[in-house]
């Protein structure tokens, strides 16, 4: 537990250590490139912000209606067995499809579990460690017209299963 | 995709919150869901521009090229018949490159770079090529060294910890990776075996 706060607590930090560190050898004008980018991080938000109120308020929507009870206790016989923590079913349903969704999808749950509880964490974690993998294949495979993808979809969700069973074992395991 | 998605998100919600008799409850989160966006945009974009500045610091630096140099052994495994010193590897690398920074605008521009490269490169024009499955299954792979959006999610929600996750993250990107990568490439040998 100890080792693992702390690696996350320096990981921050020491990248911009060193980005800003070897700025500085190259005498660059670090502020001035600095600002240029920071810039365009107003841009990013504000370009993400329709979808981001478009579906914030669907996803409030389906909790606040009940029907994301009602999935998961329609599935919850089968995760049960699994030992699979219900409340993040949402997120991993939806990871896959969408980022905006699955980003609205990720803080409902931090916020209604809380955000340093178990399940607030595992959320993250899950958010943190897997892509839009169904997006993404769209758009690359997409954008060269093939459609003979030759099981790529497989390859790509046995590591998005992955990815999802290895944050539920790694959060039980540390927190 | 979200065409799709987003009308049956609400239709089902309204339509069960009336058939559950939950429709009160539902309206009110209407109201809510919108109010809370703009206070979590706002707290999205302290951090969302702070880091955009670091990255671009480290893109107009020489960091890019140590990064490249560190990336050369890897990507010679994962893409075995990938020429050397031409413009599609440097591509499928600065792809990665940009994905591992979370550059997410610049990554997807770049990967689709390099995907038209390689489909230059491929001898079936209408199937994926091998080193184009591994670039898809490394771009669905997350690779990102900080995972800022969920840092910034956490720490919009009052986090008393948001970089807690980090540590826990790369465990899991990295499992996951692992079994993206070494799955892709049973798929190449035995779809190339058949063709064969």
């Amino acid at each position: 537990m100890g080792i693992v706060r702390y690696i996350s607590i320096v990981a921050m930090p020491i990248v911009i250590l060193l980005i800003i560190a070897n700025a500085l050898k190259e005498k660059v004008a670090i502020f001035d490139i600095f600002l240029k980018g920071a810039k365009d991080g107003i841009e990013i938000v504000f370009k993400i912000f329709p979808t981001l109120v478009g579906l914030f308020v669907a996803i409030g929507m389906l909790r606040s209606s009940g029907v994301i009870e009602f999935i998961i206790s329609i599935i919850s016989p089968i995760t049960n067995f699994f030992k699979f923590p219900n409340e993040i079913l949402p997120l991993a349903m939806l990871r896959p499809i969408s980022g905006s969704a699955s980003m609205a999808v990720a803080t409902d749950i931090i916020k209604n579990n809380g955000v340093d509880s178990f399940i607030g964490i595992l959320a993250s974690v899950i958010m943190g460690s897997t892509e839009t993998t169904l997006y993404t294949i769209a758009v690359y495979t997409g954008s060269v017209r093939i459609k003979k993808t030759r099981f790529i979809l497989v390859a790509s969700l046995l590591a998005d299963i992955t990815g999802i069973l290895v944050s539920i074992w790694v959060c039980r395991y540390f927190f | 995709m979200l065409n799709i998605l987003w009308p049956i998100f609400i239709i089902i919600s309204i339509v069960y919150a009336v058939i559950s008799g939950n429709i009160e409850n539902l309206n009110n989160s209407i109201f809510e869901s919108a109010e809370n966006v703009v206070e979590f945009s706002i707290s999205l974009i302290g951090l969302t521009c702070l880091w955009s500045g670091i990255m671009e610091i480290a893109t107009n630096t020489k960091m890019i090229d140590y990064l490249c140099k560190i990336l050369n052994p890897i990507i010679k495994v994962l893409f075995p018949n990938l020429k050397e010193n031409n413009t599609t590897k440097k591509n499928v690398m600065m792809n990665i490159i940009a994905n591992i920074l979370g550059l997410g605008n610049a990554a997807t521009p770049l990967g689709l770079k390099a995907m038209d490269d390689l489909q230059r490169e491929n001898k079936k024009k209408d199937a994926l090529s091998d080193n184009m499955m591994m670039l898809i299954v490394l771009n669905t792979a997350s690779l990102q060294l900080i995972p800022t959006t969920v840092l910034a999610i956490r720490s919009s929600l009052g986090s008393e910890n948001p970089s807690i996750i980090i540590f826990p993250v790369w465990i899991a990107t990295i499992c996951a990776a692992i079994v993206g990568i070494v799955a892709t490439k049973i798929i190449i040998n035995m779809t190339n075996k058949k063709r064969s």
